[in-house]
């Protein structure tokens, strides 16, 4: 019998940091030991704290090691599983008091945290049915089958569990017009296409807890009186496929899915359907089309895919993350998961928080906190003691808030109020050096790469908005070009067909809104704030400060620096590339940079 | 594999694979659980203590008792290895010294079980800091 179970994260991210390698060490350190019958290796889904990776946790004494190299394998071998002592190098450094922290529910990354679809990642072994099920894995379908369908949608609806894809449409209501209307084929949908930029949230609980989502399609194929699933997944996420197939393999064999499930008289499986990485086909009438074979492009609603979806058939579409909350809700009960939260938003919600931050990572925590909180506590702070400038939610359909929006308390509608949205739960955070128009820019970029081309306000429509955001960041915008942005994004907004056009200006608005200072600086002084726009930067060089040591002079790509040995130097702006290299390599800070 | 084909079905199931996660969940959640720490040490290992551990852990097994064996560094009372570390949940730990396979079995019985206490328990003269 197993004494120790070492548990090593198995997530994309931490397998890109060789936790594959770490893992065949401790294997083969631990066979060398011949304690291969002591303690057991573990693959585990994400463990949430990217940042640190690849993490190693310990279980039962709960250490909790990071940024483990795979040398490191003959050291926690022998030390901690052999000796009984912690490789004290390898915990958590609190970045406040310096302290080692070997538990993680004493870190402040974990400590506000409440996992709810993240329950089983980083805790099982995603490809172990049976740590599923020793976790109350298929119980809540269990019960839900011994229930009626309308009373087990009641749990649903009263629980108030919204949509996680970042529309949050209640998801017990979505469920009910489904049951009602009356077909001979239903099917559900899990909607695993997760565009936005940064976010991994569906990736992860995919990773590390694929039984959880098969367990609830099920739920929800018995709910709405469907026996078919498909999940639609993009192709590039190939370790969240390989485990889907793996669960599904386990759940045919066990009789979770297929024929008379249970012993009741209910049918459902699962396939999968693969995506090429569209974002709009995230929305989900573009993802029928997209599984029927046919282009990904949205089309008018109504109908609703719960009355005319897949196949012409009643459908029931759900995200991801939205689908692993609901065996919880069977488990614990509605009231259970409606007392977490705020009033109009219950339960948790899944972030990836990245950018300037010091803990990049995946995180869950309970709806009404507030941004302060999950930048500041969660997240850990803003890298190298910068300040803090603006978090963009919601992704390329979210908006930019900032230091005065920081206690807001993270739902669905207090979001809305102040000119962002949910999203599916994308997080990014910057810092004084971040430029709001080119990061505007940035996002326009995405959408017209991922504008299926449709509609014509989309299509066109951004692509102006982005030509003047291109002329505003190369120096050449006019004070009138402020109101143009908004004129013609509030044009987008009302006319688009689908989701996509209809937020895409978001992030040129709401920038604009928080930030018209810096558009102003852009057009009226010709000048970057925050000195990201190449096109509008000089250097100069300091005269005062200049030895003569053309180091520069030598380093310039292009030529353009001239200047006696031991006499001051200059640049030549009409030859200058803005590459930068003449600062970086100044000795003696002369290289003005404005 | 069998199929699972009703709800008791799956209960029997969950019954034969919780055990392996056992150890994961207390683990998780020691501080509601007995803690049972032996000393491992090179000189614990040679004193024993690692048939003491396979003891412990024997033992809570077949007596259900819900428990976390774990292993530690020296503790430093060379003079009485094999030594254990015994702590019940909102109670000060206390320290056995001299364990053998036969004494881990009446740790379990005799203290765990009902609170008394045995003889070779050692004054703690640590603090513990977590």
């Amino acid at each position: 019998m197993y004494k120790m179970h070492l548990l090593v994260c198995g997530g994309t991210g931490c397998r890109a940091t060789q936790s594959k390698q770490i893992e065949e060490n401790l294997r083969a350190e631990l066979k060398a030991k011949g304690l291969e019958n002591d303690a057991q290796v573990i693959i585990t889904g994400c463990f949430g704290f990217c940042e640190k990776g690849p993490i190693v946790k310990i279980l039962p004494d709960n250490t909790f090691y990071v940024g483990v190299e795979s040398e490191d394998a003959a050291e926690i071998v022998e030390e901690h599983v052999l000796k009984g002592r912690r490789v004290e190098r390898l915990l958590y450094t609190d970045p406040e008091n310096k302290e080692h922290i070997s538990d993680s529910k004493h870190m402040g990354f974990y400590q506000k945290q409440i996992r709810i679809a993240l329950r089983n990642c980083g805790f099982i072994d995603p490809e172990n049915i049976d740590e599923y099920i020793a976790r109350d894995g298929y119980f809540a379908l269990g019960k839900v089958l011994e229930m009626s369908q309308t009373e087990a949608i009641e749990i649903m609806k009263k629980s108030g569990l919204r949509g996680r894809g970042g529309g949050g449409f209640p998801t017990g209501l979505k469920w009910e017009i489904a049951y009602n209307n009356k077909a001979d084929q239903k099917y559900v949908v899990c909607n695993a296409d997760e565009g936005d930029p940064g976010a991994f949230m569906d990736r992860s609980i995919l990773e590390g807890d694929p039984h959880s989502i098969i367990e609830a399609m099920t739920i929800c194929g018995y709910c709405i009186g469907a026996s078919k699933g498909l999940v639609y997944i993009r192709a590039e996420y190939p370790l969240a496929i390989t485990r889907l197939q793996i669960a599904l393999k386990q759940a045919r064999e066990y009789g979770l899915i297929g024929k008379n499930i249970l012993g009741r008289n209910f049918d459902f499986d699962i396939e999968l359907r693969y995506g090429a990485g569209a974002f709009v086909c995230g929305e989900e009438t573009a993802l029928i089309h997209s599984m029927e074979g046919l282009r990904g492009e949205p089309t008018v609603k109504p109908p609703y895919p719960a009355e005319s979806g897949y196949l012409g058939k009643p459908t029931n579409v759900n995200n991801v993350e939205t689908f692993a909350n609901v065996p919880v809700i069977f488990l614990k009960g509605h009231e259970w998961f409606s007392s977490i939260g705020t009033a109009k938003s219950k339960g948790t919600k899944v972030f990836a928080i990245t950018g300037k931050i010091n803990n990049v990572g995946l995180i869950e925590v309970p709806m009404g906190i507030t941004l302060r909180e999950v930048i500041y506590e969660v997240g850990g702070g803003i890298k190298d003691g910068k300040m803090f400038k603006a978090v963009q939610t919601g992704g390329p359909s979210g908006g930019c808030l900032t230091e005065k929006h920081l206690d807001t308390p993270i739902d669905y509608d207090s979001l809305l109020a102040v000119g962002s949205m949910m999203g599916s739960g994308g997080m990014i955070v910057m810092d004084e050096d971040d430029c709001m128009v080119s990061i505007a820019r940035f996002y326009l970029e995405f959408i017209l790469e991922e504008s299926c081309g449709k509609c014509t306000p989309c299509r066109i429509g951004n692509k102006r908005l982005h030509e003047i955001l291109k002329k505003i960041t190369e120096g050449k915008g006019e004070p009138a070009d402020i109101e143009r942005l908004k004129a013609l994004g509030n044009v987008i907004k009302d006319t688009s067909l689908c989701g996509l056009g209809q937020t895409a200006p978001n992030p040129v608005l709401s920038t604009i809104s928080n930030f018209e200072d810096e558009y102003l600086a852009h057009v009226n002084e010709k000048r970057c704030p925050a000195g990201q726009c190449k096109a509008l930067l000089k250097y100069e060089v300091d005269e005062n400060l200049c030895t003569g040591c053309t180091l520069c002079f030598r380093n310039c790509p292009v030529g353009a620096i001239t200047g006696e040995r031991r006499q001051p130097h200059h640049v030549n702006q009409s030859l200058c590339i803005k590459c930068g290299v003449c600062l970086e390599k100044c000795k003696f800070n002369a290289i003005l940079l404005t | 594999m069998d199929k699972i084909k009703s709800l008791d079905d799956l209960r029997k199931m969950k019954q034969a694979v919780q055990s392996q996660l056992n150890l994961r969940e207390r683990g998780e959640n020691s501080e509601n659980y007995v803690q049972i720490k032996v000393a491992m040490a090179t000189c614990g290992i040679a004193a024993g203590a690692r048939e003491v551990m396979n003891a412990f852990l024997r033992k809570i097994e077949d007596d259900k008792i819900l428990a976390i064996v774990t292993q530690t560094g020296c503790m430093g009372y060379c003079h009485s290895e094999p030594t254990v570390e015994v702590k019940k949940p909102g109670e000060e730990p206390i320290i056995f010294g001299h364990v053998d396979a036969k004494k881990a079995d009446s740790i379990v019985d005799k203290y765990i079980k009902n609170g008394e206490l045995l003889e070779g328990i050692i004054p703690v003269n640590y603090q513990t800091i977590v």
